[in-house]
């Protein structure tokens, strides 16, 4: 792993005899930390496979956010109605941010972000599966704000509290943006379901695709999650992958019926006894096959980023030239004299 | 012939925050003329704005992406502006305007609805533009038309913000590496036979007196201003006559068609429909 | 580094298209003070401001930016070290609510 030397980034390692008396010191204060509730800052000291597990975390879903506009951006063009239009390219444009913000985060971790990109383009790197699957047809994009992004949210919320200072106060920032990326997906529903039948049709098209998948969002079951319990421990997950799974089936029966739509799970029913909706197995050989890879677009949105990035190589190049062109005393030192 | 401003007597007054809504909201009937001229600056505004909004997801850099996103959400604003005003003299809404009139009723200019390229084109085009309606909108904050002169001057100042942005990069390009002084200067030759019909005066202008800016007159300004940054950025202006066929009455390039079918599909798809 | 200056112009290395990061500081409103709110990456400081102008500032967050070079800011040890910060601690007498015997009366 690379570490920066920046004065607000991760720590330079130290040498090795004094390192030993490092590591016990910084073990125990990072105990303490997680013990208080408190939160870990870049520059603490911090166990390697927590470093690592962060920067895994938090740069999928910085990666979902830079995947994830495209399936949208695909409808920018095509928004039937110039506010629509608007919204709809303030979302994406939110989402690049969201992306930053997030790389911001995992870079205060000591991995740059052009080798958390290169993990992306190399295929290293995961993203939320959910954006493999196509957006068809415009009321996929209420589908999707309502419920990709809502489903987004119910896991985000508990991460505004992650043990990890700088990605929380990132989630912080996007949950706070993102509330209205739910609200235009469910209004843009709720036009389409009051709408003429065509229209009508479209939105339960859509819901019925982006259901599943959007429930699959929040990770395989809890018995089948390895990762979950230490990620717990260390204060960074809140809640399991099924107790979020249950909080967001709950809330969203009942926008379903706002919407005068239905949900696809004939097995969806209040159980008394739990105080929660019952709903049905998912398809979780779909979901590992398409996290394998074989989702209808995965080819397709990563020739889209690598084409993107490759595209943009000589621009990229031509601004760092500029800069060491006109300010030689600005410039960082490895990109002078490299 | 000129309108008394109490002809389009509006709530819009300048300087404050306005919307689309506002506008309409606002009750004041744009007279014929007004409208076709909202029209011309509606259409190239709505144009550029659908050109743009291709980038994003495809930009340079992600930072960029932002960027290009941010410019094209200001046009698509000023756009939504520009036509709803001018939806007032024929009773017909943005929408209706944007997503049901055919080609040849779009007025917007030829250089806006040039393809892409590559972000040296882009580029090229933002810095002509930018630099044409930075002259436009600055003269426009003063027309008789106050609900005009309300528009612009919230145009007016994001406008002054893709300038810097296409001036900024003009230079970076122009003073970065071969390749890409060869990128922007390629981007500007392709872009320059569409620079002349800017700067066109037509009947409709000498109509309007007072309530619109007369083209002709920026070009002074414009090219003053152009040359400057050219300069700085050591590019020269292109030798390039400006491309016979174009002024706002009917005559458009090739690729509205294109634009428009893709802008317009789904809308038309459904007509009658609510979003 | 001066006499780099003529030939680094040229793109060099694989990693010639590399932006550097930037820390970026808000200043929410005016009478308060700029605060952290992240970094980014941009080519010089003149792209800098104007990134972080879109990217921290798309809802009005902000009156004022401020932007530094990642590498020029210089921190205090490790926050776990806390060392530093202790000998503040024990100095309660520099916080108000250190003196009592005032206590009801007014204005003070």
């Amino acid at each position: 792993m690379t570490t920066q030397n920046s004065g607000l980034h991760a720590v330079a390692a130290a040498e090795p005899a004094e390192q030993a008396e490092l590591d016990r010191a910084g073990q125990e204060h990072f105990d303490r930390i997680i013990a208080e509730d408190s939160r870990i800052e870049p520059r603490d000291w911090m166990p390697a496979a927590y470093r690592r597990t962060l920067v895994r975390q938090i740069s999928q879903h910085a990666h979902s956010e830079i995947i994830g506009m495209q399936p949208e951006g695909n409808w920018i063009s095509r928004a039937p109605s110039l506010k629509r239009k608007a919204i709809l390219m303030a979302k994406v444009q939110d989402e690049a941010g969201h992306g930053l913000y997030l790389y911001s985060a995992a870079e205060t971790l000591g991995t740059p972000r052009s080798e958390l990109n290169q993990q992306l383009l190399d295929g290293r790197a995961k993203y939320s599966s959910i954006f493999n699957y196509p957006a068809r047809t415009w009321a996929d994009m209420g589908a999707i704000g309502w419920l990709v992004d809502g489903a987004a949210i119910a896991n985000q919320v508990p991460l505004c509290r992650a043990s990890y200072g700088p990605y929380g106060r990132a989630m912080v920032r996007i949950c706070k943006e993102e509330s209205f990326h739910q609200r235009q997906g469910w209004e843009i529903l709720h036009e389409l379901s009051h709408g003429t039948p065509a229209q009508k049709q479209m939105a339960q098209d859509a819901v019925n695709r982006f259901y599943g998948p959007s429930l699959q969002m929040f990770g395989p079951p809890d018995d089948d999650s390895p990762n979950s319990k230490q990620s717990m421990a260390w204060n960074i997950k809140r809640f399991s992958n099924d107790e979020l799974r249950q909080r967001f089936v709950d809330m969203i029966v009942e926008q379903a019926a706002a919407l005068d739509l239905t949900l696809p799970d004939p097995d969806l029913k209040w159980n008394e006894e739990r105080g929660h909706y019952d709903y049905g197995p998912l398809d979780w050989d779909e979901f590992k096959a398409v996290v394998g890879g074989r989702g209808p677009c995965n080819l397709q949105r990563m020739q889209r980023r690598r084409q993107a990035h490759e595209d943009g190589a000589w621009v990229r190049e031509a601004a760092a030239a500029y800069a060491r062109r006109t300010a030689p005393e600005r410039a960082p030192a490895e990109l002078i004299g490299a | 012939m000129s309108y008394a401003s109490h002809e389009s007597a509006t709530r819009i007054s300048a300087g404050t925050a306005i919307t689309a809504e506002d506008i309409r909201a606002g009750g004041a009937k744009a007279p014929e003329d007004v409208a076709r001229y909202a029209l011309q600056l509606g259409d190239d505004a709505l144009m550029l704005s659908q050109r743009l909004g291709w980038w994003i997801a495809r930009a340079p850099e992600l930072e960029e992406d932002i960027a290009l996103a941010n410019i094209a959400l200001d046009l698509l604003g000023h756009a939504r502006f520009f036509l709803t005003y001018a939806g007032t003299a024929w009773g017909r809404t943005e929408d209706e305007l944007a997503y049901f009139r055919d080609e040849e009723e779009f007025r917007s200019c030829r250089l806006v609805e040039q393809e892409n390229g590559d972000f040296g084109q882009t580029i090229a085009r933002q810095l002509i533009f930018s630099y044409y309606q930075y002259e436009l909108y600055r003269r426009l904050v003063r027309s008789t038309d106050p609900t005009l002169a309300a528009i612009a001057e919230k145009a007016l100042k994001e406008i002054e913000y893709h300038q810097d942005h296409a001036g900024q990069w003009v230079l970076r390009l122009g003073l970065g590496t071969e390749e890409s002084k060869r990128r922007i200067a390629a981007g500007l030759h392709y872009m320059w036979p569409y620079v002349d019909e800017l700067f066109h005066d037509d009947e409709l202008v000498d109509a309007l007196g007072d309530v619109a800016v007369r083209p002709s007159g920026l070009r002074a300004d414009f090219d003053a201003r152009i040359r400057a940054i050219l300069q700085e950025a050591e590019l020269s202006v292109p030798e390039v006559l400006g491309a016979y066929g174009g002024d706002r009455s009917g005559q458009f390039s090739e690729q509205r068609g294109h634009i428009l079918a893709e802008m317009q599909v789904l809308a038309r798809q459904h007509p009658g429909a609510t979003w | 580094m001066s006499e780099n200056h003529e030939n680094t112009v040229r793109p060099i290395g694989a990693a010639s298209d590399e932006w550097p990061l930037w820390e970026v500081f808000v200043r929410s409103s005016r009478g308060l003070s700029h605060v952290h709110a992240g970094s980014l990456h941009a080519p010089d400081a003149t792209m800098a401001v104007r990134n972080a102008r879109d990217l921290y500032t798309r809802r009005n967050e902000g009156t004022s930016v401020w932007v530094v070079p990642s590498e020029a800011v210089t921190a205090s040890d490790p926050d776990a070290k806390g060392a530093y910060f202790e000998s503040a601690q024990g100095k309660s007498y520099r916080h108000a609510t250190y003196y009592t015997k005032s206590e009801g009366v007014k204005h003070l």
